[in-house]
């Protein structure tokens, strides 16, 4: 199965001058439409005009960087959100939702990347696909198991889904968690359905199975949005393209779609010049990873990162890139193998010992891993950015706030921080600007090596460039390790990138090649194979 | 450039915000000056030192309290730390005849070592903190009572083996309950007023009380900034442990004896006292001034209330009345700043 492309190559290799074509009529019927979507949330606007249309029978592939609003429209879409202003239209009515329940009554099912809530822990397949009929107001009040089962049968049929009735959902892997909300969406006879990331945690085999599922679902006329990083995915599965950037929507790309002109619809820029040529370089290492098995079981993998040089690691959902960098922090062990820092060996007992060793971590999902709710003294930039430091600038105990609201200041200046001053709270800054004090944070002591998991999570394009800027131009010769779900990340701000793929290392490119086929590479070293 | 327009916040409705920061020190203000102008004999030095040295203890209590409160526990213990240390305090001096000095070393031990216990069961073994607390809670209260066969110590008392104490209380001992600074101010008072300074620096000016609300903040963002996070956790309940027998110091050198029921609302009022604290400043969370402050806010409504001749047993409610205001204040009131 290995090296076995799933997809066809995305387009021609030719970079085009961002041909952007004009979006063609659909020839059948517009299923949902939404005009002039606004939404703001406290400082920040994630949506500031937006316009889709989706006719039935068509696949519309929804693409944007991290932050650019696409997350917020499917919220709106699926009714967790209201919007500020705008409308949607549902065949041909426009309408407003009060409630997920609503927007699911009307006709939009949306699977969510979470696929743990895509039914109930506890209850039985054949119980979680008769769970609409279960759950709703005018139903029955008696239900006998094997009602159940037959209404389960039926549902299941609808796409084809084969799975034992009487298996747990907690026990099912997420590729079979999604299909069951795609068959309950199904069941309700949505006019749209909405995929949110679906192929992030499968695995090839699962994914192909995923497209057969949608095809059909389009050809039977149903709309689909698909929301996705992977452009191999869009290459595989979507009939038109479009793309969003800073909340509005900046191109629309019919079939075939021209990737690289997307990618630069979506970054603001070609993405060509926004990479970065590995070089060979000669520097002296810092990190260095021998024989190491993640798990038990696992390929053994090595890894070499030099001064200086930015590496990403890329990967599916719960491939390991995350545990990786937490075993190289002391949050986690590895199952065999040793690492080496700056030629000594490297065994961190916890994230203390790590620190005072200029090893350092950027946690994924800020708001739990590295933040302080505002009412906390402390809360504000210069407390959050003087955290890990306490200790080593005031030994002696007492808090001197002048320096830390110095080094606060600085970083506000030297990263384009949008913040009135050293004190603002976090929660009063965008996304874009949390994840800049969370950089300056640990850019604020002498680094050795910087681990950063999923940094660009909910920033928009225009941070993002800030935040790369920031990363590369440290000039203090550490090292720098980037876990990232998203090629064009990866792209974007590494000298060259890894693939971890079943808690294993596999070299994808080393900054090498026409960017299409630095991303071939990249996807199709991701999704080669099959875990288990 | 960002294409995300980053608004700037507007100014914050400071007006409504002053008011709030100082409501509670208003409304203390207020009830003082209505107290006075019902009652003359209210603001009277001495009536004005009583009150302080009735919330004394229950405000050194209270500060405990907010510093586990402030990592993100809960000292349910706080009460029966302090009446078992009066039933300690009275049963070493008498039974055993040690001093004053040996009896409050060997008392604050036992404090700091029930709270190593509690902190122990929360950080180690797993056990949540309103659960372990509880617990020992329950234990201590029972215990307390199993050395005299429930009865309250005093000196010439016979044991439950037949056997007449020997000993007495030290006069030294009672000093710290009944005398008093320059003939004016109690040294319980003082003791509040030391109390409440060293933790105020602790947990205000110091980067360890930082980490002590960064770990109620955020444990997690503490733990992966290098916060040693368990030690932390445990220091917060020897710190409130210790802190909850020196209380029970107190109450025994001023009642002059091992008074089985001591420390029967102490535990109650403490709490009312650090939740009271969190509407103080509009802080929102628990702090020392606040906690002391809150204290003395119930200490004088009570006070004012028995001196116009309130029903004792109507000073429960009052309090329950004070405590629901000021959470709903805290919390209800502007959630969005």
């Amino acid at each position: 199965m290995r090296g076995d492309k799933r997809h066809p190559p995305p387009h021609p290799t030719q970079p085009t001058s961002r041909s952007q074509r004009t979006l063609p009529q659909a020839a059948s019927a517009i299923a949902v439409s939404v005009a002039g979507i606004e939404k703001s949330f406290g400082p920040t606007r994630a949506l500031a005009g937006a316009d889709l249309a989706v006719a039935s029978g068509e696949v519309v592939a929804l693409m944007g960087a991290n932050g650019a609003g696409k997350s917020t429209l499917v919220k709106i879409l699926s009714g967790s959100h209201t919007p500020d202003a705008g409308t949607i239209t549902l065949d041909g009515k426009a309408i407003t939702f009060a409630s997920p329940s609503a927007a699911k009554a009307a006709g939009i099912a949306t699977v969510h990347q979470a696929t743990d809530q895509a039914g109930a822990a506890g209850l039985t397949v054949a119980e979680n696909l008769a769970l609409d009929e279960l759950c709703s107001p005018g139903g029955r009040f008696l239900v006998s198991n094997r009602s159940i089962r037959k209404r389960a049968r039926e549902i299941a049929a609808l796409i084809d889904l084969d799975l034992p009735l009487d298996r747990d959902f907690v026990d099912l892997r997420p590729a079979e968690r999604q299909l069951i909300a795609i068959a309950r969406a199904v069941a309700a006879s949505a006019s749209l359905l909405i995929l949110d990331e679906p192929t992030s945690s499968l695995s090839a085999t699962e994914a192909e199975r995923l497209f057969a599922v949608v095809r059909r679902l389009r050809d039977s006329g149903m709309a689909v949005l698909y929301i996705s990083h992977r452009l191999g995915d869009l290459a595989a599965i979507a009939d038109r393209a479009v793309v969003m950037r800073g909340g509005r929507i900046v191109g629309a790309f019919a079939r075939p779609i021209d990737f690289p002109a997307a990618v630069a619809a979506m970054i603001g820029r070609p993405l060509e010049a926004a990479t970065h040529r590995g070089e060979a370089s000669t520097a002296p290492v810092v990190l260095s990873v021998k024989g190491a098995r993640l798990v038990a079981g696992a390929a053994p993998f090595d890894l070499e990162l030099r001064s200086g040089e930015v590496v990403a690691i890329t990967g599916t959902l719960g491939s390991g890139k995350s545990r990786l960098l937490r075993a190289l922090f002391g949050l986690a062990t590895l199952a065999e193998g040793t690492f080496g820092l700056d030629g000594k060996p490297w065994l961190s007992s916890g994230p203390g010992q790590s620190i005072e060793n200029g090893v350092f971590m950027v946690a994924e999902d800020r708001w739990q891993s590295s933040l302080l709710p505002p009412e906390v003294p402390g809360a504000s930039i210069a407390g959050t950015i003087a955290l890990p430091h306490l200790k080593r600038w005031f030994p002696g105990g007492l808090l001197r706030t002048k320096r830390e609201r110095k080094v606060a200041a600085e970083a506000i200046a030297r990263l384009g921080i949008k913040a009135r001053g050293p004190d603002d709270t976090l929660d009063e800054l965008s996304g874009g600007n949390q994840q800049k004090v969370v950089l300056a944070r640990w850019q604020a002591a002498p680094c050795r090596l910087l681990l950063l998991d999923e940094p660009f999570q909910g920033v928009d394009v225009g941070a993002r460039a800030d935040l790369i800027a920031a990363i590369r131009g440290s000039q203090s010769g550490s090292a720098t390790l980037i876990a990232t779900s998203d090629t064009e990340e990866a792209l974007e701000v590494a000298d060259r990138i890894l693939v971890m793929r079943n808690h294993s290392l596999h070299a994808a490119e080393d900054g090498h090649g026409p960017l299409s086929d630095r991303i071939d590479r990249v996807e199709g070293e991701e999704t080669a194979g099959d875990p288990r | 450039m960002t294409e995300l327009t980053t608004t700037q916040a507007a100014p914050r409705p400071s007006l409504l915000r002053e008011i709030r920061r100082y409501a509670l020190f208003a409304l203390l203000a207020l009830m003082v000056i209505g107290f006075w102008y019902v009652q003359p004999a209210f603001i009277r030095s001495a009536n004005l030192f009583s009150i302080l040295q009735a919330v004394s203890v229950v405000a050194i209590l209270g500060v405990g309290v907010s510093i586990t409160m402030a990592a993100d526990g809960f000292d349910l213990s706080v009460g029966s730390v302090a009446a078992s240390s009066v039933m300690a305090a009275s049963y070493a001096m008498v039974v055993w005849q040690m001093d004053a000095a040996e009896t409050m070393a060997l008392v604050l031990l036992m404090g700091a070592l029930i709270g190593l216990a509690n902190g122990l069961l929360i950080v180690r073994v797993g056990v949540p903190d309103l659960l372990a607390t509880l617990a020992t809670m329950f234990l201590l209260t029972g215990l307390q009572l199993i050395p005299t066969g429930g009865r309250s110590i005093t000196a010439g008392m016979v044991l439950p083996d037949g056997s007449t104490v020997p000993g007495t209380f030290d006069p030294a001992f009672l000093i710290l309950g009944r005398s008093r600074l320059l003939d004016l101010v109690p040294l319980s008072v003082v003791a509040m007023a030391l109390v409440a300074l060293v933790a105020w620096f602790l947990m205000e000016r110091t980067r360890w009380g930082r980490v002590f609300y960064a770990i109620g903040g955020n444990e997690t963002a503490a733990h992966l900034s290098g916060a040693p996070t368990k030690a932390y956790r445990l220091s917060a309940y020897v710190i409130s442990g210790t802190l909850a027998s020196l209380g029970g110091l107190i109450v025994a050198s001023r009642v002059g004896r091992g008074d089985v029921s001591a420390g029967n609302s102490l535990l109650l009022d403490a709490v009312a006292a650090s939740l009271i604290g969190y509407a103080v400043l509009d802080k929102r969370r628990p702090h020392v001034i606040g906690t002391v402050v809150g204290a003395i806010f119930v200490g004088v409504l009570l006070n004012g209330l028995t001196m116009l001749n309130a029903p004792y047993y109507t000073q429960d409610f009052v309090k329950g009345v004070v405590l629901v205001g000021a959470l709903a204040a805290t919390f209800g009131l502007g959630k969005k700043r």
